[in-house]
């Protein structure tokens, strides 16, 4: 299941790196969703997927799945939830305000404010 | 157990929550976020003083016991820095009133740079290295807010490349913790630091401490990952480019400072060879790009990158000397960097350019500004009694004692570059004469001049009184030295 769960965020960092690396925003925003996702699942990955029952400790329990991993993938989701808004919010300011969301056009000298 | 190390967290929060209430009145926003920030500073005074007294403060949350739940630690170090860098906020606040402007107050500047703090306060004071990504998260979000706060073009289109970093090194941070918590099994900076001298740090370690390297050398600005770094500090107005360059660099350097004495010491071949190389590399292309550039606010931010790069070889040689200079010269540039933004502000208000080829004898119409840029200057490169000696002099000495004489000669040599490259500054534009229409010798920066003097009397005493202040560099410096004081003090109390 490991090995499944590697290709698989193998394959979420490739797609991401290669839409951060496009000119249009949009696209880059969505590579960085793909991007955080690659890193959740690592994290959870990396403690180890199915080792036993629930982390409920009982006088029976054998083996349990560590909780924790769990925990931090959520503080971290809804972390990049946050900065996913205020990515998508920031990009259409930047929209309205250059007129392009093309990164390549956005260069232009410092003095324009 | 001690109460005492959470409040520099729950001040700034308490206040950013009161503070948005108050949107519209800017005249309470100012008043409150004052007060809150001197509350900060004097708390960790007590904090030092405590901490001085009785060794390191420990705050397990929610009373679980510490390899279990958040421990908040604060040892010497994280409790200088957290005074150092409420001082330079409550510096930043009050030199903010005057420059940054109604519109950016109304739109809640005031409550992100408390959240800002937040963030720095919770990353120094944080024994977690899971709870130190939160913090990082909350501090970059208020920076995200405060570089893009206002909202003119050159804003928008650098925090487009200021987020994208950002949110990529986040990712990597996500990862290095993934990481070591499938090879030690724990999250507690502590509990850690004694897996890893169980297991005497096998190779999978040293790619981690790499995987960190990146992470916080993106934050602290080493090469080769500083490209963000000068085009994204330029967009913001001058007071936030001054919280900014004092306090968010040196969270990164702090990160790694914490990281390769507690965690990686123990196979220093690879990790810290590497870190001495890259830091030799970034003195000498931040003091390449420093002489190059004409634009003030450019010089001071290749000197913020100058001044990292000396931090953190102090941090790679990894003996007494150096580990105490490099604390030394860390605090030393928090406050003569504040300082010095502060500084080419005024000049930019007086002058309406940041090139100084374009005006001349500032010193006939300001000579009070002009003598604290000065003093700013020698103090900056390293002249006797002023800060930056101590702390380079330590350093240097760190290099010779490691028989790494051209690192130590290259740190030495670069406080002529910086030396030059800010003189240039000063014989240009200060000396000379002053043609008309240059200078706006009628502005009014009486008010802004206090922050600026203030940061100015600290820094100095800070060189003077240097014999004083190592009682406290000594102690913050034997933890490092030694990380079984760290891990007693949390996990054995």
């Amino acid at each position: 299941m490991e090995i499944i769960m590697s290709i698989l965020i193998g394959l979420l960092f490739a797609s991401a790196v290669y839409l951060m690396l496009s000119k249009s925003l949009l696209r880059i925003i969505i590579g960085t969703g793909l991007l955080s996702h690659g890193a959740h699942l690592m994290l959870l990955t990396m403690a180890g997927l199915k080792r036993g029952t629930v982390p409920l400790l009982g006088e029976n329990a054998e083996a349990y799945t560590d909780p924790l991993p769990q925990a931090l993938v959520l503080t971290a989701i809804v972390i990049s939830f946050g900065v996913t808004a205020f990515f998508l919010v920031l990009a259409y300011r930047t929209y309205q305000e250059l007129g392009t969301d093309n990164v390549e056009e956005m260069r232009g000298t410092e003095k324009d404010d | 157990m001690i109460n005492l190390l959470i409040l520099p967290i729950i001040i700034p929060l308490v206040t950013a929550v009161i503070l948005i209430f108050f949107a519209n009145k800017i005249a309470i926003q100012r008043w409150i976020s004052v007060i809150s920030m001197i509350g900060t500073f004097i708390t960790s005074l007590i904090l030092i003083h405590k901490i001085h007294q009785s060794g390191i403060q420990t705050l397990d949350l929610s009373n679980w016991p510490a390899p279990f739940g958040i421990t908040l630690v604060s040892d010497m170090l994280s409790a200088l820095l957290v005074a150092t860098g409420s001082f330079i906020a409550l510096c930043c606040i009050l030199y903010s009133f005057d420059t940054i402007g109604k519109e950016r107050e109304k739109y809640y500047y005031y409550s992100i740079v408390q959240f800002l703090m937040v963030g720095v306060n919770g990353a120094f004071t944080t024994g977690d290295i899971f709870n130190m990504f939160v913090f990082f998260e909350v501090m970059l979000m208020s920076s995200y807010a405060l570089i893009v706060i206002g909202g003119t073009k050159i804003q928008l289109r650098e925090s487009i490349k200021y987020l994208l970093v950002n949110i990529t090194s986040s990712a990597l941070f996500v990862i290095a913790v993934a990481y070591l918590y499938s090879v030690v099994g724990t999250l507690n900076m502590a509990h850690i630091s004694e897996r890893i001298a169980e297991v005497n740090q096998p190779g999978i370690l040293s790619v981690i401490a790499v995987l960190f390297l990146i992470v916080f050398g993106l934050k602290g600005g080493i090469f080769p990952l500083f490209f963000w770094l000068p085009g994204s500090y330029y967009a913001p107005p001058v007071p936030i480019l001054a919280l900014f360059g004092a306090l968010l660099t040196k969270v990164g350097v702090y990160s790694i400072l914490r990281t390769y004495t507690l965690f990686f010491y123990h196979d220093q071949g690879f990790t810290h060879t590497l870190l001495i190389v890259l830091s030799l590399i970034t003195v000498v292309l931040g003091a390449i790009a420093a002489i190059a550039y004409k634009d003030i606010k450019k010089i001071i931010i290749y000197n913020i990158i100058i001044a990292i790069g000396v931090i953190t070889y102090g941090i790679g040689v990894m003996n007494a000397d150096a580990l105490s200079g490099s604390v030394f010269y860390l605090i030393h540039d928090m406050l003569i960097k504040a300082a010095l933004f502060m500084i080419a502000g005024v000049i930019i208000i007086i002058t309406g350019t940041g090139n100084y080829q374009k005006f001349s004898g500032l010193i006939r119409h300001y000579p009070l500004l002009s003598w604290t840029f000065f003093i700013s200057i020698l103090a900056l490169a390293g002249i006797p009694p002023l800060s930056g000696f101590v702390g380079k002099i330590l350093i240097a000495r760190g290099g010779f004692e490691a028989n790494d004489v051209i690192g130590a000669l290259i740190i030495l040599f670069s406080s002529l570059a910086v030396l030059y490259s800010l003189m240039r500054v000063f014989i240009n534009s200060f000396w000379g004469e002053s043609k008309s229409g240059q200078i706006n010798t009628n502005a009014s920066i009486g008010k802004l001049m206090v922050p600026i003097i203030l940061l100015m009397v600290v820094s100095i005493c800070y060189g003077v009184f240097s014999e004083y202040v190592n009682v406290y560099i000594t102690q913050a410096v034997e933890v490092l030295i030694n990380p079984s004081i760290y891990i007693d003090a949390v996990l054995y109390k």
